[in-house]
């Protein structure tokens, strides 16, 4: 525990002592504003028609109408932003050669895995925390049901568990920053896209490529539906990422 | 201390290491000779269980690397060659995080790092940003983290690359000075640091080591002749002819004429093994009127002898 704990702070002073944490937060928060305020001007449009037309105002809900697409474009850029998030972690350690003396210190493999997690973990909580504003700007100045936001968010929570999972593997597979970061994301894109297909091809295919797609999940969560089923995909597919990084981690001490 | 049977590292097909075999008593300070790509570092990374051997077992403190590498672990300081240390991190972060990661509570951390950041000379640094350090700091604040946990074994590999010549003597001293209970690994293949710092030399090449002895054996089972400088003023031809009528002389060479225009020749003089004829040189040269300017014995250098073993293998 006190290793995962130095690990931890370590990793989130390397985060902010170099421009990386910087840059992503400036970045994901530009975008997320913009589409806040697409969404924002869109909706202000169809109000302003709505006045008009009786049948389609009572059907306006500013919840569903900019917290529920922005929580779908937060989704999108998380996909690239993550795997930008956690390519150094362990790609950089083998490059510089500080992995071979961190494993000089009487540390087990598991421990530098979670201090490293948790820590890119905690900058994405912080991405996350800043993105609050939004909602509580439309609370504020309109009508916002709360539930749907918080299952909202905890869909992006588990989606951005599963993302730095992935992106934690590709980064201990190599020791080169931009291939961690390619793996990354083309594994997230792929597992993203791994639905599209679902529609033109036999049913029980369809219902498998359904369930092993990121995008069908968090769809629900956006929704306001937390469901078992989708909380154990996300659980599982993090945790079967973290064993595997254990495996490449403990592969340089293999016999061979 | 440290035990090393018939180590054996396969990389692929290529062998790092064959059946390297030494043992290191408790308190040695030990040099671990070799060219570039011998070996050293494939043995020190076993030792500190980086990475597993082929075949053969390595002991530390009586734990095996491979069985038991957190205990191997726990007892170990290690600075590998290229000095990876986080660069993005002040030093006095650094040394806290290298502290809890070997296990040590706050107020023995903070009590080595007390000690030890003067004693290594980082004081003016402590908190700087690594990265914007020059190589002899960087290298002193390596060699700080190996000595946090106040090692029983420590394993440096090459620590005074990097150093300006002030530094690399003060580190010379600093690692005599760590002696006594503790056992040191010393990788080098800047000879006069072993001769210097070592209590023992294991020299190493492709992946096998040759021969283990302290520096003075070596040097005394190395040295076929004895060999004497010696400085005439007179003729060369008939200094020449007199200096190898000396007894046990066995060749005279000379060497070149003194640049101050004096008209003074250098000459080596090779006498049989373990006898000194400076006495009767002396006597040979003053006998005939010529000038004897200087007269010195010279003694085979680590240096002479590595790269007589080195050669000789490869023969």
């Amino acid at each position: 525990m006190r290793n995962i704990w130095a690990i931890y702070k370590k990793e989130l002073r390397l985060y902010f002592h170099s421009p990386i944490a910087y840059v992503v937060l400036t970045i994901f928060l530009i975008l997320m504003g913009w589409l806040f305020y697409s969404n924002m001007a869109f909706f202000s449009r169809i109000s302003v028609q709505a006045v008009q037309n009786p049948r389609l105002s009572s059907q306006l809900d500013a919840t569903d109408a900019i917290f529920t697409p922005l929580i779908g474009n937060m989704t999108i850029i998380l996909l690239f932003i993550i795997p930008g998030l956690t390519m150094r972690l362990f790609a950089e350690e083998k490059k510089q050669g500080t992995l071979e003396l961190l494993y000089s210190y009487p540390v087990r493999d598991g421990e530098v895995l979670f201090g490293k997690f948790f820590a890119c973990f905690t900058v994405f909580l912080i991405m996350l925390a800043l993105t609050a504003l939004y909602p509580i700007l439309i609370g504020v100045f309109g009508s916002l049901e709360i539930r749907p936001v918080l299952a909202g968010y905890l869909g992006v929570l588990l989606l951005g568990m599963t993302f730095i999972s992935v992106g934690v593997l590709m980064s201990s597979l190599t020791s080169n920053q931009l291939v961690a970061f390619i793996l990354g994301f083309g594994t997230l894109l792929f597992f993203w896209v791994l639905g599209f297909a679902s529609a033109y091809l036999d049913p029980k295919m369809a219902a498998v490529l359904d369930h092993a797609s990121l995008i069908q999940h968090v769809n629900n969560f956006s929704r306001g539906l937390i469901t078992t089923r989708d909380l154990i995909y996300y659980v599982n597919f993090s945790v079967f990422c973290l064993f595997l990084t254990v495996q490449a981690l403990a592969s340089h001490r293999w016999k061979g | 201390m440290i035990q090393v049977e018939n180590l054996t590292k396969f990389y692929g097909l290529v062998p790092g290491i064959r059946d390297v075999t030494f043992g290191i008593e408790s308190g040695e300070i030990v040099g671990f000779l070799g060219p570039n790509g011998a070996g050293k570092s494939t043995t020190m990374r076993i030792l500190t269980c980086y990475m597993p051997a082929t075949s053969g077992t390595a002991t530390v403190g009586g734990f095996d690397v491979f069985e038991s590498p957190l205990e191997v672990r726990r007892r170990l300081g290690y600075l590998p060659e290229n000095v990876p240390i986080y660069l993005d991190l002040t030093v006095r972060d650094y040394l806290n995080f290298v502290g809890d990661l070997k296990g040590m509570d706050r107020k023995k951390k903070r009590h080595q790092i007390d000690k030890l950041i003067p004693l290594t000379g980082i004081k003016e640094v402590e908190d700087r940003i690594i990265g914007n350090l020059s190589k002899g700091y960087r290298q002193r604040v390596g060699l700080t983290q190996a000595l946090l946990n106040d090692p029983e074994v420590l394993i440096l590999d090459e620590p005074t690359t990097g150093l300006d010549p002030k530094q690399i003597i003060e580190i010379r001293d600093l690692i005599r000075n760590l002696a006594g209970s503790r056992t040191i690994i010393l990788c080098t293949h800047i000879l006069p640091e072993v001769s210097m710092t070592c209590s023992r030399v294991i020299i190493i090449n492709k992946g096998q080591v040759i021969t283990q002895d302290t520096p003075e054996n070596l040097i005394r089972q190395l040295q076929q002749r004895s060999l004497v400088e010696i400085e005439v003023e007179g003729p060369i031809e008939q200094i020449q002819d007199k200096l190898q009528s000396v007894p046990t002389v066995v060749s005279v060479s000379p060497q070149r004429r003194s640049a101050d225009g004096s008209g003074s020749t250098l000459f080596h003089v090779e006498t049989e093994r373990d006898t000194d004829m400076r006495r009767e040189l002396a006597a040979a040269v003053c006998g005939n009127g010529w000038g004897l300017m200087t007269l010195k014995p010279v003694s085979m250098t680590l240096e002479d002898i590595f790269v007589q073993l080195v050669t000789e293998e490869e023969h």
